[in-house]
């Protein structure tokens, strides 16, 4: 079980601690997420890994009550500097959420959104341009090219899962963020979104919340476990679930606690 | 112990509950009944007792527009009750006598006079020509006209004399007298004269008012519901103004009436009277209740949108103005609009500032003297004189006419905007 | 540390599995220990039900890699009980082979016996026996316990039995080298004594699967064979 040693760090996280008013929530993490990798957070509910995720895009800063200590380095800069703009900061990481939340506008105006506030196309054509690549990466084109004027809503809830990583990735962030994207969504889409990771992963970097073991085990290469707030354990996927150095988090991925 | 499994308690419990079903369901129908018959019996009776408002006798009278009169180079400058009065006398030339004489000019409405005026400024060829004019009858005529003065009772419990029923048969028997749509009601300021006293000078009044109630209380009502609901930090003083906010929409409406009287006039020395004033007290008064429904509709907006538009990088301004406020258009207008409603009816704040008075003329700007449609049913309803019977309801029903357009400007505006959601 | 799943019915599962093994193993052992004392004690009558009985090895076999191939596909197991699974298909799979050794020695002895020759190979013959007699026993034992040390104990002591098996062997080749008469009949207990070291073999690869259970990978080192002729060419019987 040989670490890939060329592998860049994307994201380190260093003693980072977050506290919702008096209640701690993380204790002190220390995790390095690398590019063009799919990394899993996993742990039982109320662990921690939700949290950790919103730090790295400061969504916990809209929180009200919630403090972050330690720090987190994206390339390494460390995004809770005073010089980091948090609206380009969420520029550079995108965000799906677990039920999918299009914005009641149009399918267009969905992904269009993001690069027109950035102003990042400044014409017609380059924007509709943009919007094309972003629904064809995330694998929705092809479904809804006749009917880009449609209520995003009007979607099944799998192309709308679809449409909000759309819209993430028409901003060219560099990471994508993805708290339990397929919890509310059927098998099959499940593993459309599943195959769309795996093709998503060459160019971004991914990091994945999710509720179920199978899914962490089938889509990424790096897993952390979370259990109350605490990193318990983190290393190569494959050897997470087949033979993992913690007790604790052998006894989690067997069903045996949590 | 009850044996819950035998059939027959089952079945008798089974009834019993269905016949409670049914009591229950009578009760919410009887409610509704009642409720309905009540609005119903409410409504048919000021409709019904409006109606002789919006219909007036007319007398057609051939009028000598002779050059004695009315001078071919200053029309406005005409003597036109002489006119008038002339036609009569001409019309009754066995009337002799100066009493005789006033018992018949009286038979016409003072408005005869202003008809002719407008014939002829409008033409001023008819000079030294005869024309054919219709001219309002007095009020009193035209009730009797309408049977609401009996003219079976003794003439001393009478308004109206024999004389003058003689007249008035006579120009009947001539086919002279019409009955017609009251234009003068929709189109005169407020008179003495009830048959003159027109709706229009309230109905201008209010709408002035409520203009300056819209202007001024929407954009402060929705800016401080935005910077309440979405921006101020949660702490013990947002709490305090939001308790007061609550507090305020239960103030008696009076109470801002002495406050615009203190302040709008006594301290701002702004006009009396006039819309601009009334407008200001209403906004105040309607201010917490467009601030907590638009609060409603905010909150009702679920956290999921804004985190979708926070994750893309939109600032906390572009998630309140791209996303959050056209989702809540619905609701903020509802609450606009029903709290204009509500102040189109309010009469006693306005009290206090002066719009509770007799005024003649049509407002034509927010700081002339003006009335509004409430205080113009209240001040018709004090008239003694017969005629106002009628156009007090009248005035009530152009008031629930308004109400029931802006009532029905909410349910379309948010019709609309719920469609897009 | 709570060792149990949440879900009970998944526990249920892994023990039923463990079940068959131990059944699996006892039956083997039965059938070893029968097809030995069948040899040492020119007892024939056995021989037929010994044969027999192979056929239940069999199905047991079969049965276990259908429950295991249930369980994996309903409980998506992972860690320790995905390689617990796994042990027991691959034991199962080597008891029935052990089974198989013992049938062939059952036969074996059957010509034997009826040749009425008393010797002295026989008692040779039963202590290589016995040794990998124990050597089942304890793996089966390590297996139930999921005792590695144990398992690595007995991963060891094959080294003996194939130290004796290299004199047996010598020795009786000297024998068939000298007469034809006595030729064939140690022939037979050569083969014998060469299934016998099979199962000592077989054995071992159940105390190495046991070891991996417990500690996710293979022991490391190259387990010593002191067998000099498996080395030059691995005669399969």
């Amino acid at each position: 079980m040989k670490m890939n040693e060329s592998q860049k760090v994307k994201i380190k996280a260093r003693n980072v601690t977050v506290h919702y008013g008096e209640a701690r929530a993380l204790h002190g993490i220390d995790l390095d997420l690398n590019a063009n990798e799919v990394t899993a957070l996993i742990g039982p509910s109320g662990c921690g890994k939700s949290t950790f995720l919103r730090c790295i895009n400061r969504m916990n800063d809209v929180i009200d009550g919630c403090r972050v200590g330690g720090s987190v380095s994206i390339d390494e800069q460390n995004i809770y500097s005073d010089a980091v703009d948090v609206v380009e900061l969420r520029a550079r990481v995108g965000m799906v959420f677990q039920k999918p939340n299009p914005f009641p506008k149009s399918i267009y105006d969905n992904v269009a959104y993001g690069p027109r506030i950035h102003g990042m196309a400044p014409s017609r054509s380059e924007l509709d341009h943009m919007v094309e690549v972003s629904l064809k990466r995330a694998g929705l084109w092809d479904e809804v090219k006749d009917r880009l004027s449609a209520s995003g809503t009007s979607l099944s809830g799998g192309q709308q899962q679809r449409l909000c990583i759309a819209r993430a990735i028409a901003v060219s962030p560099d990471i994508v963020l993805m708290d339990e994207p397929c919890s509310a969504l059927d098998p099959i889409a499940t593993a459309v979104i599943e195959e769309l990771m795996e093709e998503l992963r060459r160019d971004y970097t991914i990091v994945i919340v999710t509720h179920s073991m199978q899914q962490a085990a089938r889509i990424s290469q790096r897993t952390a476990y979370f259990h109350l707030g605490d990193l318990v354990e983190h290393g190569q996927t494959q050897a997470i679930f087949t033979n993992p150095e913690n007790k604790q988090t052998e006894a989690y991925i067997s069903g045996k606690i949590g | 112990m009850t044996d819950y499994s035998d059939p027959d308690f089952r079945a008798a419990r089974l009834k019993k509950r269905y016949q409670a079903e049914k009591r229950f369901r009578a009760y919410g129908m009887a409610a509704i009944i009642t409720a309905g018959l009540i609005l119903v019996f409410l409504l048919s009776s000021i409709i019904y007792s409006s109606l002789p408002a919006f219909s007036h006798h007319h007398v057609r009278l051939d009028i000598n527009i002779s050059e004695d009169y009315v001078a071919t180079d200053t029309p406005e400058e005409g003597n036109y009750l002489g006119l008038v009065r002339a036609a009569l006398r001409d019309h009754f030339p066995q009337v002799t006598g100066r009493r005789d004489k006033r018992a018949l000019y009286k038979i016409l409405s003072i408005g005869a006079s202003d008809a002719v005026e407008a014939r002829v400024k409008n033409d001023p060829r008819l000079i030294g020509t005869q024309i054919s004019l219709y001219v309002p009858l007095s009020d009193d005529i035209d009730l009797m006209l309408k049977g609401l003065i009996d003219r079976n009772l003794p003439e001393s419990d009478r308004i109206v004399s024999d004389r003058d029923l003689a007249f008035v048969d006579k120009l009947a028997e001539e086919n002279r007298i019409e009955r017609k749509f009251a234009f003068a009601l929709f189109t005169n300021g407020d008179s003495r004269e009830p048959e003159m006293a027109g709706i229009n000078g309230a109905l201008a009044g209010s709408l002035w008012t409520l203009l300056v109630t819209l202007i001024v209380s929407f954009p402060l009502g929705v800016l401080a519901a935005i910077y309440l609901e979405e921006v101020a930090p949660k702490n013990r003083y947002t709490a305090l103004i939001e308790v007061n906010i609550n507090n305020l929409a239960a103030v008696p409406s009076i109470v801002y009436g002495l406050l615009g009287l203190a302040v709008f006039i006594n301290f701002f020395h702004l006009p009396r009277s006039a819309p601009l004033v009334g407008g200001l007290v209403l906004a105040l008064m309607t201010l917490p209740r467009i601030i907590i429904p638009t609060r409603a509709a905010f909150a009702a907006i679920p956290p999921s949108i804004r985190e979708a538009a926070l994750g893309v990088g939109a600032s906390r301004t572009q998630v309140i103005m791209h996303h959050v406020l056209p989702l809540a258009m619905p609701g903020i207008l509802t609450g606009t609009i029903i709290g204009l409603a509500q102040a189109a009816g309010e009469t006693a704040p306005l009290l206090m500032i002066g719009m509770m008075a007799f005024i003649v003329d049509v407002p034509t700007e927010v700081t002339a003297k003006a009335t509004v449609l409430p205080a113009q049913i209240y001040m018709w309803a004090n008239n003694p004189e017969r005629a106002f019977v009628a156009r007090t309801s009248a005035g009530i029903v152009v008031l629930l006419t308004l109400l029931l357009v802006v009532n029905a400007a909410a349910i379309y505006f948010r019709r609309r905007f719920e469609k897009r959601w | 540390m709570n060792d149990e799943h949440i879900v009970s019915s998944f526990d249920r599962d892994l023990a039923e599995l463990n079940q068959m093994v131990a059944r699996l193993g006892g039956l083997a052992e039965q059938q070893f220990a029968a097809a030995i004392d069948a040899l040492e004690n020119r007892n024939a009558s056995s021989i037929e039900t010994i044969v027999s009985n192979d056929a239940e090895l069999d199905q047991l076999e079969k049965d276990l890699n259908d429950r295991a191939i249930e369980v994996i596909a309903t409980r998506g197991p992972m860690a320790t009980d995905l390689r617990r699974i796994l042990s027991a298909v691959k034991i199962a799979a080597v008891l029935e082979r052990v089974g198989d050794y013992a049938k062939n020695i059952a036969k074996r002895s059957l010509v034997i016996i009826s040749d009425e020759t008393n010797r002295s190979d026989t008692i040779s013959v039963g202590r290589i026996a016995d040794i990998v007699q124990g050597m089942l026993r304890e793996a089966l034992d390590a297996y139930a316990t999921a005792n590695a040390d144990l398992a690595m104990e007995v991963w060891e002591r094959d080294q003996e039995v194939d130290e004796l098996y290299t004199s047996l062997h010598r020795d009786l080749l000297g024998v068939i080298a000298k007469g034809a008469e006595e030729a064939s009949v140690s022939s037979h207990f050569l083969f014998i004594a060469k299934n016998i070291e099979r199962i000592g073999d077989h054995t071992t690869a159940v105390a190495e699967q046991v070891y991996f259970q417990v500690h996710g990978e293979m022991p490391s080192e190259e387990r010593p064979k002191a067998n000099a002729i498996s080395e030059a060419s691995d005669i399969e019987d």
